[in-house]
């Protein structure tokens, strides 16, 4: 009886939970719908009413707007500049990130410990302070307002954490398995390359997606840094946001293709994906 | 003799070898220093030397030639603009992770309950893939004032009107010198001389035919109703004849009702009965005692419609970016949090279970505390972003509520590029910052110290 009882509580319990799960579940994913929905509707149909009116209409919905962005040069220009910088600032951090872990787990040079402890501190550093000093550098060295500016800032502000992270999980490889391979007369660069970076495959993808997500996602730095022939989606959309409310048929869309791809990734490597923001929320 | 040439004889190959070990260590370190080389260089030209620089600009003035000491670091505190971003910054501080911690330690908690975890999990991370600027974009439509427009304002207001209703008639008036006389707060009364038996006829104007309510009949029959002796009755009429042709003050034939209508009948001031309109806009008081009534029509009926909040008004804007961040970063709190419940004893929470703890007992006494060094990496974590926090407040904010939003990351930016061009107090904002995540700068050292040991 009371066990029944116990049943029902912990049936009509555990009911109230689902009901809130997916109340909070449509929240999340509401604004997320307006946007998506916004993005497919005209200029005029969005004066007359909220996106939420076009369920109810679908025929307003169209992809015209993407086919306009599509002809739009200053968007599709944003878009492949956002692409080669986040490539390479992905490429460069993952590279130099890995000699150094190794270097820092692995080898033997002096000032070893003091330099990774200013590593570890370096950790939290925020961008801003780096802004200023770092744009008059690139001033003198014609660096400022050009692609490989704003990738070279990336690089220096992913370093910490990559190296950070790699390190660490080099330090974790067995120890006999690295004098094995230096016994049978194996270079430290044939090592590097045949043996850890194999091994360190897993952190090198997260580390790789979240250095990827964090510039293809990053405004400040490139509203600095980048001109107006180099600068990615995200400046350039934020350009358009003084005209907020007039051109969300130009501003939606781009929102949209900017997000896709981070989202697309996201979904495409889950695990590394939590893995490497975890890590490196401490960024 | 022979023992030092052994000595000497046995010496001189293991010279040789240390020489060549020394040799080949000094070959190690070189290559060593070739794998670490590029990174120390990066580090130290933009990172190391951009701290030390900026901390030395903060000690001189806006264009960098004579050295002002503390001055910036003063100003800081007198300029309203940097004061106001001091505040903000402050609040986000103590609201932003507090709250985030608390919401993803109930949901990580709550959604272990259910079999569609995996897929709740993954759909409250995903916004950490979004950029803040997409997210500045999806809640400046969001939060739009518009009720036509933002959907948070379109559920608030549907909300509102359902439990308060709606006003019938924003733009309805009287005519002077018709028997209707305003009230002060905007409601509209007879003379104070009706008594039970009377009928009156309240005509409004400034309704278009085409706003009138589905269902609204002509108010004629209703009018030439007769009150019974403990009655007072009426209509409340659209005083405009479709077409032309009506006179002022009187219900002609084709002129409509005003269905829906608040009606109160007052004495000495005070309502004693209410009633709303019928669909001819008629109404009827019964049962009243003797005496003389005013009959009122409450301010409720021409009000405004509600418009919703002002999301992005200067009072709420810090508060609706924070609502941005908690979409951003909930997904993050709890999926941290899950990992840590999950690697809780689970013999614990059964011995609890065995000994008739219910689940509340069971979160507060147990799974609470021994998730603390999960929910304190949680939140000091989340306290080191927020304090960051900039590209939120620059999207989400409207140009002309940008300075009641403004927080220290904003601040910085405005006063060093956006106008403000003063590097010397930018500087120092700047180092403000760096100083705020020493304490996270010193914990993971000491951390990683102790981890090495």
């Amino acid at each position: 009886m009371n066990s029944a009882m116990n049943a029902v509580r912990r049936g009509l319990g555990n009911g109230l939970v689902q009901a809130f799960l997916v109340v909070i579940g449509l929240v999340w994913l509401t604004p997320l719908a307006g946007l998506f929905v916004s993005s497919l509707r005209s200029a005029q149909d969005t004066a007359k009413g909220g996106w939420w009116t076009a369920l109810a209409s679908p025929g307003q919905l169209s992809f015209d707007n993407y086919s306009a962005l599509l002809k739009n040069s200053g968007m599709t220009q944003a878009f492949w500049n956002t692409v080669l910088i986040s490539v390479p600032a992905t490429t460069l951090v993952v590279v130099i990130a890995a000699l150094a872990g190794y270097a820092f787990a692995w080898l033997d040079f002096p000032g070893r410990e003091p330099l990774f402890l200013l590593v570890v501190a370096l950790l939290v550093v925020p961008v801003q302070i780096g802004l200023l000093p770092v744009a008059k550098l690139f001033g003198q060295l014609g660096l400022f307002g050009t692609i490989p500016g704003v990738v070279l800032f990336h690089v220096a502000y992913g370093l910490p954490f990559a190296v950070f992270l790699l390190r660490n999980y080099f330090a974790e490889m067995p120890k006999e398995m690295l004098e094995a391979a230096r016994m049978d007369g194996g270079s430290e660069w044939r090592i590097f390359t045949r043996l850890v970076l194999p091994v360190g495959r897993p952190a090198i993808a997260s580390l790789a997606i979240f250095q990827f997500l964090w510039v293809w996602n990053d405004m400040l730095v490139a509203l600095l840094f980048a001109d107006s022939s180099s600068q990615p989606l995200t400046v350039e959309l934020q350009s358009q946001i003084r005209q907020f409310g007039s051109n969300i048929d130009v501003l939606a869309p781009g929102a949209f293709l900017s997000l896709i791809v981070p989202v697309v990734v996201f979904f495409a490597f889950q695990r590394h994906f939590v893995q490497g923001v975890m890590a490196g929320s401490v960024k | 003799m022979t023992a030092t040439t052994l000595v000497s004889e046995k010496a001189s190959p293991r010279a040789a070898g240390a020489a060549r070990g020394r040799r080949s260590r000094r070959r190690a370190r070189t290559v060593a220093l070739l794998f670490v080389f590029p990174a120390l260089l990066l580090l130290g030209a933009l990172v190391v030397y951009p701290v030390l620089f900026s901390v030395g600009r903060s000690f001189f003035d806006a264009s960098g030639t004579r050295f002002v000491g503390g001055d910036n670091y003063t100003e800081m505190f007198r300029d309203p603009a940097t004061l106001k971003a001091i505040r903000n910054t402050t609040i986000w501080v103590v609201v932003a992770p507090a709250l985030l911690t608390g919401l993803g330690l109930i949901l990580a908690v709550l959604v272990e309950k259910v079999r569609w975890a995996t897929a709740f999990k993954l759909l409250l991370f995903m916004p950490m893939a979004v950029s803040f600027l997409a997210a500045g974009i999806i809640f400046r439509l969001a939060y739009d004032e518009d009720p036509d427009k933002g959907v948070l304002d379109a559920a608030v207001v549907s909300v509102h009107d359902a439990f308060a209703g709606t006003s019938s008639y924003p733009t309805a008036r009287a005519r002077d010198g018709q028997g209707l006389t305003p009230g002060r707060d905007g409601s509209y009364l007879t003379g104070a001389d009706l008594s039970p038996g009377h009928t009156v006829t309240l005509g409004l104007v400034g309704v278009l035919p085409k706003d009138l309510p589905k269902g609204a009949s002509p108010a004629y029959p209703a009018a030439a109703r007769k009150a019974g002796a403990d009655e007072v009755r009426g209509v409340v009429y659209l005083d405009f004849t479709p077409g032309g042709g009506g006179k002022q003050g009187r219900v002609d034939p084709k002129e409509s009702g005003l269905p829906g209508m608040k009606v109160q009948a007052l004495r000495d001031g005070k309502p004693v009965a209410s009633t709303t309109t019928g669909s001819d806009g008629s109404f009827r008081f019964s049962g009243l005692d003797r005496g003389s009534y005013t009959v009122k029509l409450p301010a409720s009926n021409f009000a405004p419609p509600y418009q919703g909040i002002s999301w992005l008004g200067p009072t709420l804007v810090t508060p609706a970016i924070i609502g941005a961040y908690l979409w951003i970063w909930t997904g993050f709190a709890m999926v941290l949090i899950g990992a840590g419940l999950a690697a809780l004893p689970r013999d614990a929470l059964e011995a609890a279970r065995m000994d008739g703890a219910n689940e509340w007992q069971i979160f507060r006494r147990i799974t609470v505390p021994l998730l603390a060094p999960v929910l304190t990496v949680v939140f000091v974590t989340l306290v080191i972003n927020v304090m960051k926090v900039f590209d939120l407040v620059y999207i989400i904010a409207p140009g002309p509520v940008q300075e009641d939003a403004t927080v220290l990351a904003t601040q910085m930016w405005l006063v060093s590029f956006g106008g403000g061009n003063n590097q010397g107090l930018g500087s120092a904002l700047g180092v403000l910052l760096l100083l705020l995540v020493i304490p996270a700068m010193v914990l993971n050292v000491r951390r990683f110290r102790r981890s090495q040991r």
